[in-house]
Protein backbone atom coordinates (compact mmCIF):
# COMPACT_ATOMS: atom_id res chain seq x y z
CA UNK A 1 0.00 0.00 0.00
CA UNK A 2 2.95 2.72 -0.82
CA UNK A 3 2.11 5.20 -3.35
CA UNK A 4 4.38 5.80 -6.21
CA UNK A 5 6.81 8.73 -5.58
CA UNK A 6 5.74 11.96 -5.92
CA UNK A 7 6.84 15.80 -4.99
CA UNK A 8 4.90 17.96 -2.65
CA UNK A 9 4.53 21.11 -1.99
CA UNK A 10 2.13 22.99 0.67
CA UNK A 11 1.88 26.82 -0.66
CA UNK A 12 1.01 29.38 1.25
CA UNK A 13 -1.31 30.84 -0.80
CA UNK A 14 -3.75 30.45 -3.21
CA UNK A 15 -2.53 31.98 -6.27
CA UNK A 16 0.77 30.19 -5.93
CA UNK A 17 -1.39 26.77 -5.55
CA UNK A 18 -3.22 27.79 -8.95
CA UNK A 19 0.30 28.59 -10.41
CA UNK A 20 2.02 24.97 -9.66
CA UNK A 21 -1.87 23.15 -10.89
CA UNK A 22 -1.54 25.24 -13.96
CA UNK A 23 1.56 23.60 -14.62
CA UNK A 24 0.22 20.19 -14.54
CA UNK A 25 0.31 19.79 -10.63
CA UNK A 26 -2.60 17.71 -8.82
CA UNK A 27 -4.55 18.92 -6.11
CA UNK A 28 -4.55 17.55 -2.56
CA UNK A 29 -7.48 18.53 -0.21
CA UNK A 30 -8.75 16.44 2.38
CA UNK A 31 -6.97 13.51 0.74
CA UNK A 32 -9.81 10.99 1.25
CA UNK A 33 -10.47 10.00 -2.36
CA UNK A 34 -6.92 10.56 -3.81
CA UNK A 35 -4.66 9.02 -1.23
CA UNK A 36 -6.38 5.54 -1.30
CA UNK A 37 -5.92 5.84 -4.68
CA UNK A 38 -2.60 6.15 -4.72
CA UNK A 39 -2.13 3.77 -2.72
CA UNK A 40 -3.64 1.33 -4.86
CA UNK A 41 -1.88 3.30 -7.33
CA UNK A 42 -4.83 3.61 -9.49
CA UNK A 43 -3.80 6.76 -9.65
CA UNK A 44 0.15 8.19 -9.52
CA UNK A 45 0.48 11.91 -9.86
CA UNK A 46 3.80 13.10 -9.85
CA UNK A 47 3.51 16.37 -7.97
CA UNK A 48 1.20 17.42 -5.33
CA UNK A 49 -0.14 20.41 -4.27
CA UNK A 50 -1.24 20.43 -1.01
CA UNK A 51 -5.06 22.83 -1.23
CA UNK A 52 -6.13 21.82 2.17
CA UNK A 53 -4.64 23.98 4.63
CA UNK A 54 -5.67 26.95 2.63
CA UNK A 55 -7.40 29.48 4.50
CA UNK A 56 -8.31 31.14 1.54
CA UNK A 57 -10.66 27.88 0.82
CA UNK A 58 -11.98 27.79 4.08
CA UNK A 59 -14.93 30.41 5.29
CA UNK A 60 -18.97 29.54 5.15
CA UNK A 61 -20.49 32.93 4.85
CA UNK A 62 -23.92 34.78 3.79
CA UNK A 63 -23.62 37.12 1.40
CA UNK A 64 -26.92 39.13 -0.50
CA UNK A 65 -29.48 35.80 0.15
CA UNK A 66 -27.02 32.81 -0.70
CA UNK A 67 -24.30 31.08 1.48
CA UNK A 68 -20.95 31.05 0.09
CA UNK A 69 -18.37 27.91 1.04
CA UNK A 70 -15.07 27.91 0.21
CA UNK A 71 -13.99 24.75 -1.66
CA UNK A 72 -11.86 23.76 1.57
CA UNK A 73 -14.64 23.65 3.87
CA UNK A 74 -14.20 20.37 5.40
CA UNK A 75 -17.57 17.48 6.13
CA UNK A 76 -17.22 17.60 9.55
CA UNK A 77 -17.78 22.01 8.99
CA UNK A 78 -20.38 21.72 7.08
CA UNK A 79 -22.08 19.03 9.22
CA UNK A 80 -21.63 21.54 12.43
CA UNK A 81 -22.01 25.20 11.13
CA UNK A 82 -24.43 27.40 12.77
CA UNK A 83 -24.99 29.57 9.42
CA UNK A 84 -25.58 26.66 7.71
CA UNK A 85 -27.72 24.64 9.98
CA UNK A 86 -30.38 27.56 10.48
CA UNK A 87 -30.25 28.37 6.64
CA UNK A 88 -29.61 25.72 4.45
CA UNK A 89 -29.82 22.88 6.84
CA UNK A 90 -30.43 19.77 3.81
CA UNK A 91 -26.43 20.84 3.21
CA UNK A 92 -25.28 20.14 7.14
CA UNK A 93 -27.82 16.93 7.27
CA UNK A 94 -26.16 15.78 3.74
CA UNK A 95 -22.68 16.42 5.44
CA UNK A 96 -23.28 14.44 8.32
CA UNK A 97 -24.24 11.42 6.13
CA UNK A 98 -21.05 11.15 4.69
CA UNK A 99 -18.80 8.43 6.11
CA UNK A 100 -17.43 8.71 9.46
CA UNK A 101 -15.80 11.23 11.74
CA UNK A 102 -12.47 10.59 10.62
CA UNK A 103 -13.22 11.31 6.94
CA UNK A 104 -15.43 13.86 7.97
CA UNK A 105 -12.06 15.71 9.82
CA UNK A 106 -10.21 15.87 6.51
CA UNK A 107 -12.98 15.27 3.45
CA UNK A 108 -13.98 18.44 1.89
CA UNK A 109 -16.92 19.76 0.13
CA UNK A 110 -14.66 20.77 -3.21
CA UNK A 111 -12.72 17.64 -3.28
CA UNK A 112 -15.98 15.23 -3.11
CA UNK A 113 -17.12 17.52 -5.90
CA UNK A 114 -14.21 17.30 -8.14
CA UNK A 115 -13.83 13.49 -7.41
CA UNK A 116 -17.51 13.36 -8.91
CA UNK A 117 -17.91 9.41 -7.46
CA UNK A 118 -21.38 8.59 -8.83
CA UNK A 119 -22.08 7.29 -5.25
CA UNK A 120 -21.19 10.26 -3.42
CA UNK A 121 -24.02 12.26 -1.17
CA UNK A 122 -23.27 16.42 -1.46
CA UNK A 123 -24.22 16.08 -5.59
CA UNK A 124 -28.00 15.11 -4.48
CA UNK A 125 -27.78 18.11 -2.52
CA UNK A 126 -26.89 20.45 -4.77
CA UNK A 127 -28.94 19.58 -7.50
CA UNK A 128 -31.62 19.70 -5.30
CA UNK A 129 -30.47 23.03 -4.43
CA UNK A 130 -29.88 24.15 -7.74
CA UNK A 131 -26.12 25.28 -6.18
CA UNK A 132 -23.69 27.60 -8.24
CA UNK A 133 -20.04 26.02 -8.47
CA UNK A 134 -17.09 28.50 -9.03
CA UNK A 135 -14.43 27.16 -10.72
CA UNK A 136 -11.13 29.14 -11.11
CA UNK A 137 -7.43 28.87 -12.78
CA UNK A 138 -4.45 31.13 -12.76
CA UNK A 139 -5.98 33.84 -14.92
CA UNK A 140 -9.64 32.94 -14.96
CA UNK A 141 -13.01 32.23 -13.04
CA UNK A 142 -16.19 31.20 -14.20
CA UNK A 143 -19.18 30.10 -12.61
CA UNK A 144 -21.55 27.03 -13.38
CA UNK A 145 -24.56 24.99 -12.25
CA UNK A 146 -24.58 21.97 -10.48
CA UNK A 147 -26.69 20.45 -12.86
CA UNK A 148 -23.82 21.79 -15.23
CA UNK A 149 -20.61 20.78 -13.45
CA UNK A 150 -21.31 16.59 -12.71
CA UNK A 151 -21.26 14.94 -16.65
CA UNK A 152 -20.35 11.73 -16.16
CA UNK A 153 -18.78 9.19 -13.62
CA UNK A 154 -15.51 10.68 -12.32
CA UNK A 155 -15.95 13.69 -15.16
CA UNK A 156 -17.37 17.08 -14.34
CA UNK A 157 -17.02 20.50 -16.15
CA UNK A 158 -12.92 21.01 -14.59
CA UNK A 159 -10.63 22.30 -17.21
CA UNK A 160 -7.23 21.24 -16.56
CA UNK A 161 -5.45 23.82 -14.31
CA UNK A 162 -9.02 24.50 -12.35
CA UNK A 163 -9.99 24.00 -9.09
CA UNK A 164 -13.63 23.99 -7.42
CA UNK A 165 -13.13 27.03 -5.52
CA UNK A 166 -16.35 27.81 -4.18
CA UNK A 167 -20.16 26.90 -3.71
CA UNK A 168 -22.85 28.44 -3.84
CA UNK A 169 -26.12 27.94 -1.98
CA UNK A 170 -29.72 29.60 -1.77
CA UNK A 171 -30.45 30.56 2.16
CA UNK A 172 -33.83 28.55 2.37
CA UNK A 173 -37.01 30.45 2.18
CA UNK A 174 -38.87 30.56 5.82
CA UNK A 175 -41.63 27.67 5.56
CA UNK A 176 -39.47 25.38 2.98
CA UNK A 177 -38.60 21.76 4.31
CA UNK A 178 -35.75 19.65 3.32
CA UNK A 179 -34.39 16.07 3.65
CA UNK A 180 -31.62 13.74 2.17
CA UNK A 181 -32.30 10.11 2.77
CA UNK A 182 -30.08 7.31 1.66
CA UNK A 183 -29.03 3.45 1.53
CA UNK A 184 -25.84 3.60 2.50
CA UNK A 185 -23.54 0.87 1.54
CA UNK A 186 -23.07 -0.99 4.82
CA UNK A 187 -19.06 -1.47 4.79
CA UNK A 188 -17.97 2.04 3.07
CA UNK A 189 -21.10 4.35 3.88
CA UNK A 190 -21.33 5.22 0.19
CA UNK A 191 -24.75 6.12 -0.98
CA UNK A 192 -26.20 3.10 -3.27
CA UNK A 193 -28.67 5.48 -4.02
CA UNK A 194 -29.48 8.77 -2.18
CA UNK A 195 -32.40 11.36 -2.54
CA UNK A 196 -32.34 14.89 -1.54
CA UNK A 197 -35.86 16.55 -1.68
CA UNK A 198 -36.95 20.27 -1.20
CA UNK A 199 -40.46 21.80 -0.71
CA UNK A 200 -42.16 25.06 -0.20
CA UNK A 201 -45.67 25.33 0.03
CA UNK A 202 -48.23 28.01 -0.52
CA UNK A 203 -51.94 28.39 0.04
CA UNK A 204 -52.22 24.39 0.56
CA UNK A 205 -50.42 23.62 -2.52
CA UNK A 206 -46.88 22.70 -3.10
CA UNK A 207 -45.79 25.33 -4.67
CA UNK A 208 -41.92 24.60 -5.00
CA UNK A 209 -40.67 20.86 -5.69
CA UNK A 210 -37.16 20.11 -5.86
CA UNK A 211 -35.29 16.56 -5.83
CA UNK A 212 -31.46 15.99 -6.39
CA UNK A 213 -30.70 12.08 -6.97
CA UNK A 214 -27.41 10.48 -6.62
CA UNK A 215 -25.98 7.00 -6.42
CA UNK A 216 -28.38 5.41 -9.05
CA UNK A 217 -27.04 6.39 -12.83
CA UNK A 218 -23.20 7.25 -13.70
CA UNK A 219 -24.03 11.17 -12.52
CA UNK A 220 -25.99 12.67 -9.96
CA UNK A 221 -29.47 14.77 -11.69
CA UNK A 222 -32.59 16.59 -10.92
CA UNK A 223 -35.71 14.62 -11.00
CA UNK A 224 -37.72 17.24 -13.05
CA UNK A 225 -40.79 15.06 -13.77
CA UNK A 226 -41.31 13.89 -10.29
CA UNK A 227 -40.56 17.54 -9.45
CA UNK A 228 -43.17 18.87 -11.79
CA UNK A 229 -45.96 16.03 -10.70
CA UNK A 230 -45.81 17.26 -7.42
CA UNK A 231 -46.10 21.09 -7.75
CA UNK A 232 -49.70 22.76 -7.07
CA UNK A 233 -50.71 19.17 -5.55
CA UNK A 234 -51.72 19.63 -2.31
CA UNK A 235 -49.18 16.98 -1.49
CA UNK A 236 -51.26 14.14 -0.36
CA UNK A 237 -49.90 10.67 0.23
CA UNK A 238 -50.70 8.90 -3.17
CA UNK A 239 -49.02 12.37 -5.11
CA UNK A 240 -46.21 12.02 -3.26
CA UNK A 241 -46.22 8.37 -4.10
CA UNK A 242 -46.85 8.80 -7.48
CA UNK A 243 -44.11 11.73 -7.35
CA UNK A 244 -41.60 9.21 -6.45
CA UNK A 245 -41.98 6.44 -8.86
CA UNK A 246 -41.29 8.57 -11.36
CA UNK A 247 -37.64 9.59 -10.22
CA UNK A 248 -35.77 6.57 -12.06
CA UNK A 249 -38.32 6.59 -14.83
CA UNK A 250 -35.94 6.60 -17.90
CA UNK A 251 -32.98 6.34 -16.28
CA UNK A 252 -29.90 4.21 -17.04
CA UNK A 253 -29.38 3.10 -13.87
CA UNK A 254 -26.11 1.55 -12.15
CA UNK A 255 -25.31 -1.76 -11.61
CA UNK A 256 -22.76 -3.50 -9.43
CA UNK A 257 -22.50 -6.29 -7.00
CA UNK A 258 -23.87 -4.19 -4.14
CA UNK A 259 -27.23 -3.67 -6.06
CA UNK A 260 -28.54 -4.29 -10.31
CA UNK A 261 -29.75 -1.60 -11.59
CA UNK A 262 -33.32 -3.05 -10.83
CA UNK A 263 -33.07 -2.75 -7.62
CA UNK A 264 -31.56 0.84 -7.82
CA UNK A 265 -34.71 1.65 -9.19
CA UNK A 266 -36.57 0.34 -6.79
CA UNK A 267 -34.64 2.08 -4.55
CA UNK A 268 -34.37 5.55 -5.93
CA UNK A 269 -38.46 5.15 -5.89
CA UNK A 270 -38.63 4.41 -1.94
CA UNK A 271 -36.36 6.59 -0.80
CA UNK A 272 -37.98 9.43 -2.68
CA UNK A 273 -40.81 9.04 -1.04
CA UNK A 274 -38.95 8.78 2.57
CA UNK A 275 -37.36 12.17 1.52
CA UNK A 276 -40.47 13.89 0.19
CA UNK A 277 -42.51 12.82 3.20
CA UNK A 278 -39.87 14.26 5.77
CA UNK A 279 -39.27 17.01 3.54
CA UNK A 280 -42.97 18.11 3.63
CA UNK A 281 -43.23 17.34 7.52
CA UNK A 282 -40.77 20.46 8.15
CA UNK A 283 -42.49 22.86 5.55
CA UNK A 284 -43.99 25.61 7.72
CA UNK B 1 11.06 16.76 2.74
CA UNK B 2 12.25 17.99 6.37
CA UNK B 3 9.15 18.12 8.79
CA UNK B 4 8.43 18.97 12.20
CA UNK B 5 5.75 17.83 14.42
CA UNK B 6 5.09 17.65 17.90
CA UNK B 7 3.98 14.16 19.52
CA UNK B 8 2.49 13.63 22.74
CA UNK B 9 4.41 16.77 23.85
CA UNK B 10 7.58 16.21 22.16
CA UNK B 11 9.04 18.05 18.88
CA UNK B 12 10.49 15.79 16.65
CA UNK B 13 11.54 16.88 12.99
CA UNK B 14 12.53 14.50 10.31
CA UNK B 15 13.27 14.45 6.34
CA UNK B 16 10.92 11.99 4.82
CA UNK B 17 9.84 11.26 1.48
CA UNK B 18 6.42 12.88 0.37
CA UNK B 19 4.98 9.45 0.07
CA UNK B 20 5.65 7.90 3.60
CA UNK B 21 2.21 7.86 5.46
CA UNK B 22 1.88 9.16 9.09
CA UNK B 23 1.14 5.82 10.17
CA UNK B 24 4.34 4.47 9.01
CA UNK B 25 6.20 7.66 10.27
CA UNK B 26 4.61 7.26 13.99
CA UNK B 27 5.74 3.49 13.85
CA UNK B 28 8.89 2.96 11.99
CA UNK B 29 10.71 6.40 12.58
CA UNK B 30 9.15 7.98 15.79
CA UNK B 31 8.78 3.96 17.39
CA UNK B 32 5.23 4.93 18.41
CA UNK B 33 3.70 1.22 17.97
CA UNK B 34 0.40 2.48 20.07
CA UNK B 35 -1.46 3.14 16.46
CA UNK B 36 -2.22 -0.13 14.69
CA UNK B 37 -2.33 -1.01 10.94
CA UNK B 38 -5.95 -3.16 10.51
CA UNK B 39 -6.56 -2.65 7.19
CA UNK B 40 -4.25 0.31 5.61
CA UNK B 41 -7.57 1.14 3.07
CA UNK B 42 -9.24 3.97 5.44
CA UNK B 43 -12.08 1.51 6.77
CA UNK B 44 -11.48 0.22 9.95
CA UNK B 45 -10.09 3.22 12.43
CA UNK B 46 -7.14 1.05 14.30
CA UNK B 47 -4.76 3.70 13.22
CA UNK B 48 -7.23 6.99 14.60
CA UNK B 49 -4.72 9.32 15.94
CA UNK B 50 -5.47 12.86 16.85
CA UNK B 51 -4.24 15.90 14.72
CA UNK B 52 -4.83 19.88 15.62
CA UNK B 53 -7.66 18.15 18.06
CA UNK B 54 -8.95 16.05 14.67
CA UNK B 55 -9.02 12.54 14.87
CA UNK B 56 -8.07 11.32 11.56
CA UNK B 57 -6.97 7.76 9.91
CA UNK B 58 -3.18 8.00 10.13
CA UNK B 59 -3.24 5.79 7.33
CA UNK B 60 -4.75 7.78 4.74
CA UNK B 61 -2.53 11.04 5.41
CA UNK B 62 1.05 11.43 4.25
CA UNK B 63 3.57 12.43 7.07
CA UNK B 64 4.07 15.81 4.96
CA UNK B 65 0.74 16.71 5.35
CA UNK B 66 1.26 16.86 9.35
CA UNK B 67 4.33 19.33 9.20
CA UNK B 68 4.35 21.88 12.07
CA UNK B 69 1.29 20.18 13.70
CA UNK B 70 0.34 18.53 17.07
CA UNK B 71 -0.08 14.64 17.32
CA UNK B 72 -1.85 12.73 20.08
CA UNK B 73 -1.16 9.13 19.82
CA UNK B 74 -2.44 6.67 22.58
CA UNK B 75 0.58 6.51 24.41
CA UNK B 76 -0.11 10.19 24.97
CA UNK B 77 -2.87 10.23 27.31
CA UNK B 78 -1.95 9.01 30.34
CA UNK B 79 -0.03 11.10 32.73
CA UNK B 80 2.11 10.64 35.76
CA UNK B 81 1.48 6.94 35.71
CA UNK B 82 -2.12 7.29 35.60
CA UNK B 83 -4.29 6.45 32.89
CA UNK B 84 -6.80 8.70 30.82
CA UNK B 85 -10.69 8.47 32.51
CA UNK B 86 -11.81 6.68 28.80
CA UNK B 87 -8.40 4.17 29.33
CA UNK B 88 -9.86 3.66 32.62
CA UNK B 89 -13.33 3.53 31.27
CA UNK B 90 -12.47 0.76 28.87
CA UNK B 91 -10.57 -1.31 31.30
CA UNK B 92 -13.55 -0.97 33.95
CA UNK B 93 -16.53 -1.44 31.36
CA UNK B 94 -14.56 -4.80 29.58
CA UNK B 95 -14.66 -2.53 26.53
CA UNK B 96 -11.75 -4.88 25.19
CA UNK B 97 -11.08 -8.16 24.57
CA UNK B 98 -8.03 -8.90 22.40
CA UNK B 99 -6.91 -5.06 22.46
CA UNK B 100 -5.82 -4.46 18.48
CA UNK B 101 -9.10 -1.98 18.01
CA UNK B 102 -8.34 -0.21 21.49
CA UNK B 103 -6.01 2.45 20.36
CA UNK B 104 -8.45 3.67 17.79
CA UNK B 105 -11.41 2.93 19.40
CA UNK B 106 -10.15 4.92 22.67
CA UNK B 107 -8.64 8.05 20.27
CA UNK B 108 -12.30 7.97 18.26
CA UNK B 109 -14.19 7.98 21.47
CA UNK B 110 -12.13 10.90 22.94
CA UNK B 111 -13.08 13.03 19.90
CA UNK B 112 -16.63 11.84 20.59
CA UNK B 113 -16.60 13.32 24.90
CA UNK B 114 -14.11 16.61 23.35
CA UNK B 115 -16.68 17.69 20.97
CA UNK B 116 -19.95 16.81 23.65
CA UNK B 117 -18.90 15.64 27.19
CA UNK B 118 -22.67 14.02 27.19
CA UNK B 119 -22.96 12.32 24.10
CA UNK B 120 -26.11 10.30 23.48
CA UNK B 121 -25.93 6.61 22.83
CA UNK B 122 -26.59 7.20 19.59
CA UNK B 123 -24.42 9.80 19.51
CA UNK B 124 -21.99 7.71 20.84
CA UNK B 125 -22.42 4.96 17.85
CA UNK B 126 -22.79 8.00 15.23
CA UNK B 127 -18.60 8.81 16.27
CA UNK B 128 -17.36 5.00 16.65
CA UNK B 129 -18.95 4.45 12.82
CA UNK B 130 -15.18 4.74 11.70
CA UNK B 131 -13.61 1.96 13.99
CA UNK B 132 -14.35 -1.66 13.56
CA UNK B 133 -13.89 -4.22 16.32
CA UNK B 134 -13.94 -8.27 15.96
CA UNK B 135 -14.23 -9.02 19.34
CA UNK B 136 -16.79 -7.01 21.60
CA UNK B 137 -20.00 -6.37 19.76
CA UNK B 138 -19.46 -2.87 20.37
CA UNK B 139 -21.79 -2.59 23.55
CA UNK B 140 -19.13 -3.18 25.71
CA UNK B 141 -17.25 -0.18 23.91
CA UNK B 142 -20.28 2.60 23.91
CA UNK B 143 -20.92 1.06 27.33
CA UNK B 144 -17.20 2.57 27.99
CA UNK B 145 -17.64 6.13 26.90
CA UNK B 146 -20.69 5.70 28.53
CA UNK B 147 -18.77 5.73 31.30
CA UNK B 148 -15.93 7.81 31.20
CA UNK B 149 -18.61 10.47 29.83
CA UNK B 150 -19.89 10.37 33.75
CA UNK B 151 -16.54 10.00 35.49
CA UNK B 152 -15.28 13.02 33.69
CA UNK B 153 -18.64 15.46 34.16
CA UNK B 154 -18.69 14.29 37.58
C1 LIG C 1 -13.74 5.29 4.53
C2 LIG C 1 -14.33 6.32 3.61
C3 LIG C 1 -15.71 6.43 3.52
C4 LIG C 1 -16.29 7.40 2.70
N1 LIG C 1 -17.65 7.48 2.66
C5 LIG C 1 -18.23 8.41 1.89
C6 LIG C 1 -19.66 8.55 1.85
O1 LIG C 1 -20.39 7.86 2.56
N2 LIG C 1 -20.18 9.50 1.05
C7 LIG C 1 -19.41 10.33 0.29
O2 LIG C 1 -19.93 11.18 -0.42
N3 LIG C 1 -18.06 10.22 0.29
C8 LIG C 1 -17.46 9.29 1.07
N4 LIG C 1 -16.08 9.20 1.09
C9 LIG C 1 -15.27 10.10 0.22
C10 LIG C 1 -14.99 11.41 0.94
O3 LIG C 1 -16.17 12.18 0.99
C11 LIG C 1 -13.88 12.24 0.33
O4 LIG C 1 -13.55 13.19 1.30
C12 LIG C 1 -14.17 13.08 -0.88
O5 LIG C 1 -14.66 12.25 -1.89
C13 LIG C 1 -12.89 13.75 -1.41
O6 LIG C 1 -12.62 14.96 -0.77
P1 LIG C 1 -11.12 15.28 -0.31
O7 LIG C 1 -11.11 16.67 0.18
O8 LIG C 1 -10.67 14.24 0.63
O9 LIG C 1 -10.36 15.25 -1.72
P2 LIG C 1 -9.00 14.54 -2.15
O10 LIG C 1 -9.03 13.08 -1.87
O11 LIG C 1 -7.85 15.32 -1.65
O12 LIG C 1 -9.11 14.78 -3.73
C14 LIG C 1 -10.04 14.05 -4.52
C15 LIG C 1 -9.88 14.47 -5.99
O13 LIG C 1 -10.34 15.80 -6.20
C16 LIG C 1 -9.27 16.66 -6.59
N5 LIG C 1 -9.51 17.90 -5.85
C17 LIG C 1 -9.52 18.06 -4.49
N6 LIG C 1 -9.92 19.30 -4.18
C18 LIG C 1 -10.18 19.93 -5.36
C19 LIG C 1 -10.65 21.24 -5.70
N7 LIG C 1 -10.96 22.16 -4.77
N8 LIG C 1 -10.80 21.54 -7.01
C20 LIG C 1 -10.50 20.63 -7.97
N9 LIG C 1 -10.06 19.38 -7.71
C21 LIG C 1 -9.90 19.05 -6.42
C22 LIG C 1 -7.99 15.92 -6.29
O14 LIG C 1 -6.96 16.27 -7.17
C23 LIG C 1 -8.43 14.48 -6.47
O15 LIG C 1 -8.45 14.14 -7.83
C24 LIG C 1 -15.46 8.25 1.92
C25 LIG C 1 -14.08 8.14 2.00
C26 LIG C 1 -13.50 7.19 2.83
C27 LIG C 1 -12.01 7.09 2.90
S1 LIG D 1 -5.41 0.94 9.27
FE1 LIG D 1 -6.11 2.96 8.97
S2 LIG D 1 -8.24 2.71 8.88
FE2 LIG D 1 -7.55 0.66 9.05
S1 LIG E 1 -11.01 -5.89 21.09
FE1 LIG E 1 -10.34 -7.20 19.54
S2 LIG E 1 -10.74 -6.03 17.77
FE2 LIG E 1 -11.67 -4.86 19.31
Amino acid sequence: MIPQTFDYTAPATLDQALALIAQGAKPLAGGMSLIPMMKLRLAAPEHLVDIGRLKELNYIREDAGALHLGAGCTHYEVETSPLLRGKCPLLSETAAHIGDVQVRNMGTIGGSIAHADPSADYPAALQALEAKIVLRGAQSQRTVAASAFFLDTFATALEPGEIVSEIIVPVEEAGAGASYQKMAQPASGFAIVGVAARLRRSGGKIAMARIGVTGLAGRSFRATAAEKALENTAGSAAEIQAAAALVAQGVEANSDLHASAEYRKHLAAVYAGRALFAALARTA
Amino acid sequence: MNIHVTINGKNYSHDVEPRLLLIHYLREVVGLTGPHIGCETSLCGACTVELGGKAVKSCTMFAVQANGASITTIEGLAANGKLHAIQEAFWNEHGLQCGFCTPGMIMASKQILDRNPNPTEEEIRHGLEGNICRCTGYQHIVNAVKAAAKATGA
